[in-house]
């Protein structure tokens, strides 16, 4: 992994400053109005896909877990914060990040339901279990009064509005720009090397003194806590949701971004996200050859390219300047036949 | 008698889930993969009724076996286009899951395009009758299901137990590397594994698609779900176990929609799983391995 040269440092400032410029650059186009308010819808659109999809590579790509449920999580972190906002009384400035905050919760408290037994244990539980999950809260949804049954819950007010077009996305990005830092550092901590020593055996990290459990546990419902966020802000940007939009196939939209991207990388991630909602949103007329497209691309990268078209690649803007990019880790299916198992 | 018949009628339903449940199990005894596409094989084999009844207007006893080869080859296409490469290779587990769930996805997806995404309905398969025992009463298809599960599963046992490739097939999941030097073609017990259990899966199908006649191509998923957590709650690999959990099931959400509520009645059999995570997680009858490194 890379070490922490001087370098680095600097590096990390200027792709820092970077994402700050191209915030303040969105920032007065939007109010500016050289960017159209269904483009700026877009783009907040893009920022949630891109916090989603990060949160999971924490899980699919660090920790090498796989999880079929996000959007259930999303669909839990959305409820939460829209009943929130339509319940509290408080007027929506202050409602709305406080509403972010308790959609996180919630949807954390749900990751450790699901997350301890199925992680306590080796092997392709949380798969299974995440998938589970993922229909059958989406089924709750369907039948509960709280939320309103199918018809689900409208009415959530947007920050933004015609005249001042840009608080929901100055939420959107901040929160996807921290999100991404987050995952960034994360993976270089202490504690991200502990997860991912687990993706890469499990015994023998146990053996090391690693609580796998408890690594376990907190990569995922870290970002389980994210996907709630992801919810909330996804609720309130498009004013009504309904249980149908976080079905399975909307959960596979994120795993397709993440394996697409590079399990393991985050910038990965972020471009693929990026590319893969730009794309969804210009080719609507195609839309029921999307999840065929999909799937063939997914069985296509497993076979051939494991890891994702970047693999473990981070791109950085002055590197890229520099060396095009470098490699930090390499993995193919070939090298992994000395494992443990 | 209202509670006996109950328990009847879920064990009707288990007898579904017991059928997918041992492909499932047989798989994972194998190749250490949740086959996610072994749901959407019912789906293919529903389909493949559906077509030889409807469309060519065929009668019921070829509908059957031309349903269980069509599943029995598209197990084999499945395993050697999308996991084969992947399998001899040693890949890493989450490769081989993410594939498994293209497969699905791509299964479930195609067959919307073709026949579109409304449920077609079934013609009848067998003749729906009330049968009579004492004063209960059960539908003829909550017997057939028990019937044809009881003896799929001892035909399967004596398979495994008896013949040669039964044998191949117990060698290759207890170390496929020793079996292989052993002189067994390792290849070929997997791909006849995928078959059987697919074959499995169609017999499902036609049980359920006379049981419940309508098909839809999403129909696969919380079928594949409901039988894969049957597989676990009888301890995946063993096929007593996966008969076990599946009867459980069945007989769970049976209870759960007579007595409790019908719109809970995943969330139930969602929480057994947990639960049985929780307390046993290598299952009923499973054994639990040690992990030796």
């Amino acid at each position: 992994m890379g070490f922490l040269k001087k370098k680095t440092g600097i590096y990390y400032m200027v792709n820092f400053m970077l994402g700050t410029l191209l915030f303040f650059v969105l920032l007065i186009s939007i109010n500016t109005k050289t960017i159209s308010w269904s483009d700026t819808g877009i783009i907040i659109l893009i920022c949630i896909n891109v916090t989603l999809a990060a949160s999971l590579n924490l899980v699919t790509g660090i920790l090498g877990q796989l999880v079929l449920g996000h959007a259930g999580f999303m669909l839990v972190g959305a409820y939460a914060a829209s009943l929130f906002t339509l319940h509290s009384g408080l007027p929506l400035a202050i409602a709305f990040p406080i509403g972010l905050l308790l959609s996180g919760i919630v949807a954390a408290m749900f990751g450790v339901v699901i997350g301890l037994p199925a992680l306590r244990l080796r092997g392709d539980y949380l798969a299974i279990i995440t998938l589970g999950f993922g229909e059958i809260i989406r089924v709750v949804a369907n039948n509960l009064k709280i939320t309103n049954g199918a018809m689900g819950l409208s009415g959530m007010e947007s920050l933004s509005s015609r005249r001042n077009p840009s608080p929901m996305f100055i939420y959107a990005y901040v929160i996807a720009i921290v999100v991404v830092i987050l995952m960034f550092t994360f993976g270089r901590s202490r504690h991200g090397r502990a997860v991912i020593s687990i993706r890469e055996d499990e015994i023998a990290s146990e053996s090391m003194g690693i609580n796998t459990t408890y690594y376990k546990l907190f990569a995922f419902v870290f970002a389980a806590f994210i996907a709630g966020v992801a919810g909330g802000i996804y609720a309130h940007h498009y004013g009504m949701i309904d249980p149908s939009k976080f079905d399975f196939n909307r959960s596979v939209e994120i795993l397709i971004m993440v394996v697409l991207g590079g399990m393991g990388s985050i910038t990965g991630s972020v471009i693929s996200a990026t590319v893969l909602t730009l794309l969804s949103e210009r080719l609507r007329d195609f839309s029921e050859y999307r999840m065929i497209l999909y799937a063939t691309i997914l069985i296509l990268v497993m076979l051939f390219k494991p890891s994702g078209l970047l693999g473990r690649y981070e791109i950085s803007i002055p590197k890229l300047a520099g060396k095009l990019y470098r490699r930090i880790a390499n993995r193919k299916p070939h090298s992994e036949t000395g494992g443990a198992e | 008698m209202e509670f006996i018949t109950q328990v009847i009628n879920g064990l009707g339903l288990g007898s579904i889930y017991a059928l997918v449940a041992l492909g499932y199990s047989m798989v994972y005894g194998i190749v250490q993969l949740i086959n996610f596409a072994h749901g959407d094989i019912i789906m293919v084999g529903g389909y493949s009724v559906y077509l030889v009844m409807v469309m060519y207007g065929l009668p019921v006893w070829i509908a059957i076996p031309s349903s269980i080869i069509v599943c029995a080859l598209a197990g084999m296409i499945i395993e050697r286009v999308a996991y084969h490469r992947l399998l001899i290779h040693n890949a890493a587990r989450i490769s081989l899951l993410i594939t498994a769930l293209g497969v699905s996805i791509f299964l479930q997806n195609l067959f919307m395009l073709i026949f579109g995404s409304d449920p077609k309905s079934m013609p009848t398969i067998f003749p729906a009758d009330l049968i009579k025992l004492g004063s209960l009463e059960l539908a003829s298809s909550t017997v057939i299901n028990i019937v044809v599960s009881v003896l799929m599963m001892m035909g399967l046992q004596l398979l495994v137990d008896k013949s040669k490739i039964g044998k191949a097939m117990q060698a290759t999941s207890e170390d496929a590397g020793a079996a292989k030097l052993m002189g067994i073609n390792t290849n070929k017990v997997v791909l006849i594994t995928f078959a059987i259990g697919s074959a499995l899966a169609a017999v499902g199908a036609v049980l359920y698609s006379n049981t419940y006649p309508q098909i839809k191509p999403d129909m696969g998923n919380l079928l594949g779900i409901k039988a894969f957590i049957a597989a676990v709650l009888g301890g995946i690999g063993s096929i007593p176990g996966a008969m076990l959990g599946g009867y459980i099931l069945g007989v769970a959400e049976s209870l759960t929609k007579a007595y409790i509520s019908t719109t809970l009645t995943d969330a139930v059999v969602f929480g057994i799983l947990i639960l049985m995570l929780l307390v046993k997680p290598s299952g009923l009858m499973g054994k639990n391995r040690k992990e030796k490194v």
